[in-house]
């Protein structure tokens, strides 16, 4: 039996979060097929096609998958499933937002932001805010499952050349519509793929000290920024910048974490980076135990040092 | 207009858990038990939609363990109307969890139904969505603000890369992302009132749905230590580490 790959997009381009997704679907094995749905996808489509180890690649390009709208997606998905064993997306919002919806539409149950594969029908996945890894069986005949990204290795995006069949599949729940969407402007790398990330908590005080003390270091570094949930909610930045259980996990080379006291949902969202720096005037702090150098210092000199020295 | 509130009792998120010796999951016994902080504020924001007078009811339903009545009394304490407790010996899974609340939904023909985004124990994030799906209703999941207008409700959702508004048609599931409010404590006054206040005992099987799940456990493992990290005396020397043992920069 073959898998399906959700792929994720902007309607322009292909997300590198469904390359990571169909890595995982490469260590389950089986034909790899990949489902592209949205509204003027086509080139989305073709550069699915290029992904290593893809062998077909579905389009249903039609107004109602412009916006992903969970309701559309999971009558799309759940229609096409008849053919697979397992149906794979990304935990990302997008893939969280519909995939229970196709499970329950299946009838069966799901597993959340696997971590890894032991066999075609058995996964790790992170439970309790990362504290603790599940190993769980499914006897499910078709296994729903999203990806925890930063656990797998992303497949090479050129190399393969499956064909792309366009499936004329309109699904319409006529229950939700899309308003409007607001997103936030960044030049930096995407927060969940970069390989430095440089976050700022708390300590920070303010906005302005995140654009004067965290932003250079990280331009300097070509990092991304990120945050804490105090820095969030006490409105230094947006909230799609926080890093931890409720916000984005993120897994880069290299993780500096400037002023933030390393709480067990703050870890959950970044204690799998390869190397974690920490700068913080109390040696006390949580963060001190994950953090592989650790810098007690004034993060408003040690900041600007670093940056002009780096 | 009535809403129904999902609440889940689960370990105190403050509780740093500790993975049972012989590996079969995490231990729970003598460990502070709250509200899933998401449920939290589900419930915080039935409250206000009551408070505006857009709601008229709130109706509580917790599936779990009988204990889970103490997070049933707390969400009426905070400002629920009555209570529903569904004892289920066996763990609920999402899936489960759904059939049992759609059913509830139904029957009390609920027009606003919330949920948390997910709970912090198994760290799903699955049952909102399967609720709405085995209703066929719409969903607005990881909502940061909810607004009623009429005969719909406009949510705004917290997405990778910024917020999304979708409008949905009522009945609607919504779940909670934790910026949706800030939960008001019980006062004791409060608290005092909801032991007064209606709490119906139901079991799954007055639903017709069979709580075992396709899905089990093997094993669980606290996640690997990391290697103990080293205190630098200087920026000179993080980087000169960064540079040329983790080689990183």
């Amino acid at each position: 039996m073959a898998i399906l790959v959700y792929a994720e997009h902007d309607n322009a381009s292909l997300k590198k979060a469904t390359l990571n997704t169909i890595a995982a679907a490469k260590q389950i094995g089986g034909d790899i097929h990949v489902l592209v749905a949205g509204s003027g996808a086509q080139a989305v489509a073709d550069e699915a096609a290029k992904a290593e180890g893809v062998t077909k690649v579905l389009l249903a390009d039609n107004a109602a998958y412009e916006h992903q709208l969970a309701g559309n997606v999971a009558l799309l998905v759940a229609d096409v499933a008849g053919d697979y064993s397992h149906i794979l997306a990304a935990a990302t919002t997008t893939g969280k937002n519909f995939m229970p919806r196709v499970a329950a539409l299946l009838d069966v149950s799901m597993l959340s932001e696997i971590s890894g594969v032991v066999d075609a029908q058995t996964f790790e996945r992170p439970i309790y805010a990362g504290n603790a890894t599940a190993t769980v069986k499914t006897t499910e005949d078709k296994v729903v499952l999203t990806v925890r990204t930063t656990a797998f290795d992303p497949v090479a995006s050129e190399g393969g050349s499956a064909t792309v069949e366009t499936i004329d599949n309109v699904q319409d729940t006529g229950k939700a519509s899309f308003v409007n969407e607001e997103m936030a402007k960044s030049d930096r790398p995407e927060l969940t793929s970069a390989g430095i990330v440089v976050s700022g908590g708390r300590a920070l005080a303010n906005g302005e000290n995140f654009t004067k003390y965290i932003e250079p270091l990280a331009d300097k570094l070509g990092a991304a920024v990120g945050a804490s949930r105090a820095a969030v909610d006490a409105g230094y930045v947006p909230n799609d910048m926080q890093v931890g259980q409720t916000g984005k996990i993120v897994a880069p080379q290299l993780y500096i974490a400037a002023g933030i006291s390393g709480a067990i949902q703050h870890l959950a969202g970044m204690k799998d980076s390869k190397v974690i720096v920490a700068i913080n005037n109390d040696p006390e702090s949580p963060i001190a135990s994950v953090a592989d150098y650790f810098l007690e210092a004034d993060l408003f000199e040690a900041l600007p040092e670093l940056t002009s020295k780096i | 207009m009535k809403a129904l509130v999902a609440v889940k009792r689960v370990i105190d998120y403050n509780v740093k858990v500790r993975v049972k010796a012989d590996n079969s999951g995490v231990d729970l016994s003598n460990t502070k038990m709250s509200i899933n902080p998401f449920d939290e504020i589900a419930v915080e924001e039935a409250v206000r939609l009551k408070e505006a007078g857009v709601i008229d009811e709130v109706i509580v339903a917790s599936i779990g363990p009988k204990e889970s009545q103490e997070q049933i009394r707390a969400a009426l304490a905070l400002g629920g109307d009555r209570g529903i407790l569904v004892v289920s010996d066996e763990k609920p899974y999402p899936l489960q969890v759904a059939k049992i609340l759609k059913s509830i939904a139904e029957t009390e023909s609920t027009d606003i139904i919330l949920l948390g985004k997910q709970a912090i124990d198994d760290d799903n994030n699955q049952t909102g969505q399967m609720l709405a799906a085995l209703m066929g209703i719409g969903q607005g999941t990881f909502a940061s603000e909810v607004k009623v207008e009429g005969d719909k409700v406009n949510v705004t959702r917290e997405i990778d890369g910024g917020l999304q508004t979708v409008s949905l048609a009522l009945p609607a599931v919504i779940t909670t992302d934790l910026r949706l409010n800030e939960p008001r404590y019980a006062k004791l006054p409060n608290i005092m009132k909801a032991k007064k206040k209606q709490l119906d005992e139901k079991t799954p099987a007055d639903f017709g749905v069979d709580m075992t799940s396709k899905q089990e456990i093997i094993k669980v493992v606290p996640p690997a230590d990391r290697k103990a990290g080293i205190k630098v005396g200087s920026v000179d020397e993080l980087i000169d580490k960064l540079r040329n043992e983790a080689k990183v920069i």
